[in-house]
């Protein structure tokens, strides 16, 4: 299980965006990670995989710990051996490389060859359209393929956890939902997985549990259902509000209902 | 209409090459029918020249794909491994100072060379264990003046590598006035005859040596470690999501740099650069001569790297060899500065070398 308790991640030593941030993703769960723009989804997983320093960040406070291994101070190459790899928001594929490099950079930590192997066969079981393309320059994939590959890469490191920042972003309908089934199809082979979306149909369509972040802090949790059936997160986040068009703080939208309610 | 239009089109880089190229190939092909055993030997000469080039500017580009730093310490490096040889293979022992000694020289036997080896085989093991402390330098400079740039402006990591390059020479230089150092190749001064037009070994053990070199970065480019390091020149932090280490990935690049910058050392002391077959003080300015390659290539293209040296490196010998008459107007030097006409004419038809990333190019 991974834990993240009272998180702060500084940057620059001034900029405070995680305020005490808390999440929990057990074993074998789908749990999906919401907020608006800039509400620190991705400083959250840069935390988590060790990815701060280059952007001079640094966690202030909190631990982070995955089966009971605190992950605060480890190196990144150090977290992806413990088993747990991000799909970094952007894809973040390497262009120039072929597929195939991709993948092999993907499996880096993994010094196996057999095991490697067959995490290679897997990938091309989960996403033929690779396979077709197994020797062609990454950077001319289309978009939805570059995405299958950061996936297919991230999976080369047979992670137990799997952190995906924003899959579906910038993609069609369509693939939006290859993507979704993809996910579902890796967390039944025993992969769990954090999701952050900001289409929070998706995530939450598939996800046991869910969090909804505001400013470096969870302001709801619950299972995905129920924040599925909620009228806030329904507002704000599915885009089913009438009035409108001004865009309001998800605590905003709760503060007003809560006033109205009270008003009645 | 359209097509046919844009094909009859020619760019003014195209123009000007064609302005710069005809002359030259006429001239050349005049040159070849009017005396060609001169011609052959200046060919060759060429070859050597601009494969001593490739491969220093194999080690620039091996450094800056990798860390997107312009190391300019590649002639300190290529010095520090042409002494290597030669502590190993003239004096047949390697010179340490250990802590007791009191700040005296204590050699250590070469030990290769009482295997009873023949003399070639002991002079090339010798060889690659120099090489092999090239490479240990490289790692050093890197963990101790590179690795904490991290992160830091390029500029200021391209500044320090500066630097490391004049403290670098001037130990080496102080090192090797003790006497002069030979690097004693099995080669070294032998050849023989075109007519009237004496051909060194060296030439040829220079080609070899690129050819072997450009093979093995090629090779290793391939390999899951080269593949690895191109991922961390593409993109750091995309390659540390991947667990790929990127402070082993410099070092690695480093070493790797530094014994190719050796091996470019070793040739810079024979012919076609030097007569001597020793180390001095200009070995080191062969990285200075050879950086118009690089630059002209690309900084970051191995085939870049390969052409650009043999550019440069033919265009500084046929002009040597063509040009004499002009010695007066030119002035004694002016093969030297031939490559850096070469590099600016390159530039300003193709501003980014001739198989650059323009992407990267922008740092
Ligand atoms: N390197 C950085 N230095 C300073 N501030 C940063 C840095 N990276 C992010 N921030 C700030 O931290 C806050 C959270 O950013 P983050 O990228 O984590 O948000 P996010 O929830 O992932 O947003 P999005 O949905 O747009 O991806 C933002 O206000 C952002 O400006
Ligand atoms: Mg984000």
């Amino acid at each position: 299980m991974l834990e993240l308790a009272n998180v702060e991640v500084v940057y620059n030593e001034v900029i405070l965006v995680l305020r005490g941030l808390s999440i929990e993703v057990p074993d074998g769960q789908i749990v999906a990670l919401l907020g608006a723009n800039g509400a620190g989804k991705t400083t959250s997983l840069r935390a988590i995989s060790g990815l701060l320093g280059p952007h001079e960040g640094v966690i202030t406070k909190g631990s982070i710990t995955y089966d009971g291994k605190k992950l605060n101070d480890l190196k990144p190459s150090d977290i992806v051996e413990s088993g747990i790899t991000q799909v970094m928001e952007g894809r973040r594929i390497f262009k120039d490389l072929t597929v195939d490099e991709n993948l092999v950079t993907g499996g880096f930590t993994v010094k196996d060859k057999a095991r490697t192997k067959a995490s290679y066969d897997r990938v091309m079981d989960l996403f033929p359209r690779l396979a077709e393309r197994r020797k062609g320059i990454a950077g001319y994939l289309s978009g939805g393929e570059q995405q299958m590959l950061a996936i297919g890469r991230a999976l080369m490191a047979e992670p137990k956890l799997l952190i995906l920042d924003e899959p579906s972003l910038g993609l069609a309908p369509k693939l939006i939902e290859q993507i979704r089934d993809i996910i579902v199809d890796i967390n039944k082979q025993g992969v769990s997985v954090l999701l952050i979306e900001q289409n929070a149909m998706m995530a939450l369509s598939i996800a046991n549990y869910g969090y909804v972040m505001e400013t470096g802090k969870i302001v709801m949790d619950g299972d995905a259902k129920k924040l599925l059936a909620d009228d806030d997160v329904k507002e704000f986040y599915l885009g089913l509000h009438g009035d409108d068009s001004e865009k309001k703080s998800f605590r905003d939208v709760k503060h007003y209902k809560r006033r109205k309610r009270w008003a009645s | 209409m359209s097509t046919s239009q844009s094909k009859r089109r020619i760019s003014n880089g195209a123009a000007f090459m064609i302005a710069v190229f005809v002359p030259i190939t006429i001239f050349l092909i005049v040159q070849l029918f009017s005396d060609p055993a001169v011609f052959l030997t200046t060919i060759l000469k060429s070859l050597a020249m601009g494969s001593t080039y490739a491969i220093i500017a194999l080690g620039f580009v091996l450094i800056f794909k990798a860390t997107e730093v312009v190391n300019f310490s590649q002639g300190a490096l290529a010095m520090i491994g042409a002494l290597f040889i030669s502590f190993l293979v003239a004096d047949e022992t390697i010179p340490i100072v250990p802590w007791w000694s009191e700040g005296n020289l204590v050699p250590i036997r070469n030990p290769i060379y009482d295997l009873g080896l023949p003399s070639w085989m002991a002079w090339g093991l010798s060889f690659i264990v120099a090489l092999f402390f090239a490479a240990l330098i490289g790692l050093f400079l890197e963990r101790v003046a590179i690795r904490p740039m991290i992160g830091q402006p390029l500029f200021s990591v391209a500044v320090i590598t500066l630097g490391l390059e004049i403290s670098l020479r001037v130990l080496a230089n102080d090192s090797a006035k003790l006497k002069l150092r030979n690097t004693n190749t099995p080669w070294s001064g032998k050849g023989f005859n075109i007519g009237d037009n004496f051909l060194y070994w060296s030439f040829f053990a220079a080609m070899i040596a690129a050819a072997i070199s450009v093979v093995a970065v090629f090779l290793f480019y391939r390999s899951k470690l080269g593949i690895a390091m191109r991922a961390v020149a593409r993109d750091q932090e995309a390659a540390m999501a991947q667990g790929i280490p990127i402070g082993r990935v410099f070092a690695i690049a480093w070493g790797a740099g530094a014994a190719l910058a050796a091996v470019g050392g070793l040739f810079a002391t024979e012919p076609p650069i030097k007569q001597t077959g020793a180390v001095d003080a200009e070995t080191s300015l062969v990285a200075f001569r050879a950086l118009p390659a690089v630059i002209l290539g690309g900084l970051d293209s191995v085939q870049g790297a390969i052409l650009g040296g043999l550019i440069v490196g033919s265009a500084e010998i046929f002009a040597g060899q063509y040009l004499s008459g002009y010695t007066s107007v030119l002035g004694a030097g002016y093969p030297l500065v031939i490559p850096y006409v070469v590099m600016i004419i390159g530039l300003i038809v193709k501003p980014y070398g001739l198989f650059g990333t323009e992407e990267i190019r922008r740092v």
